[in-house]
């Protein structure tokens, strides 16, 4: 335990936070909403490296470096998915997930 | 209870009700906004974690950068989501109850193991000069960190491509 706080509590946080972003993923109606799920769930991911870092490794590096390239991939996701939104809201003039259905047969 | 243990609480709560807004909201901006607050919990749960380089980052990347990109991609397709439709569409059942579910599944994997009991030690004062030493060590995690340098340009080009007015 770290000042009180038993892992645990960190690991229902993250795990709490992976399912509300995972809901936006899955039930929202604009892919703008969809992505921002998406950076939720990043987040969560990011709490549980953290945490593991702080518990388990305190004197190493490793938690945080991961940490770090979790930062980086998530600023590559946020900044394509936001492009292929402006790109598709140009050519169809929507953003809703539903109506993007070009790619059906 | 200890001061660490109540701040812990009112991160944690800010974090976790700022998303839930977040996955409801009808205006995307009241999300966005929402989403920038939840950001900021998580940063306080890196302080308390002793991570204060990671917490500065939080601020910068999610606060700074992506928040502005994401309220830039709601006002410039504003008006295109027709604001009297429902804000979730015919499967949030479903998701709800999926989701619902995992959570109780990893709670229940998350209290079921036995944790390593021992106290952790100290963060070493120099935590920051290690981190930055190992990201440029060839022992350590240069070659990920180059891979990184090589995404973040690809994305740079890629991004400005896709969006390109043509």
């Amino acid at each position: 335990m770290v000042y009180g706080i038993p892992l645990e509590w960190y690991l229902i946080v993250a795990a709490a936070l992976f399912c509300i972003g995972g809901y936006g993923v899955l039930a929202r109606r604009s892919a703008v909403a969809t992505l921002m799920g998406v950076e939720l769930m990043l987040n969560a991911i990011n709490i549980n490296l953290v945490a593991f870092w702080r518990y388990l490794e305190p004197p190493g590096t490793t938690g945080q470096a991961f940490a770090l390239f979790v930062y980086a991939v998530a600023a590559a996701e946020a900044a394509v998915g936001l492009a292929l939104i402006i790109a598709v809201w140009r050519t169809h003039n929507t953003v809703v997930l539903k109506d993007l259905d070009m790619l059906q047969g | 209870m200890t001061l660490q243990q109540i701040l812990f609480l009112i991160f944690s709560a800010i974090t976790l009700i700022a998303a839930l807004m977040v996955v409801t909201r009808r205006n995307l901006c009241h999300a966005a906004l929402f989403m920038v607050l939840s950001f900021f919990g998580v940063a306080g749960l890196y302080v308390l974690l002793e991570a204060p380089f990671l917490a500065g980052v939080q601020v910068f990347i999610y606060v700074g950068g992506i928040s502005t990109l994401i309220i830039f991609a709601i006002v410039l397709t504003r008006d295109v989501v027709d604001p009297t439709l429902p804000p979730h569409n015919r499967q949030w059942i479903a998701g709800a109850l999926v989701m619902a579910l995992l959570c109780s599944v990893l709670i229940w994997t998350v209290l079921g193991y036995q944790w390593t009991t021992t106290t952790p030690g100290q963060v070493p004062a120099d935590s920051i000069a290690r981190l930055g030493t190992i990201l440029v060590d060839p022992e350590g995690f240069l070659l990920p960190f180059e891979v990184t340098s090589v995404l973040l340009f690809a994305v740079l080009i890629g991004a400005i491509t896709i969006a390109r007015e043509r």
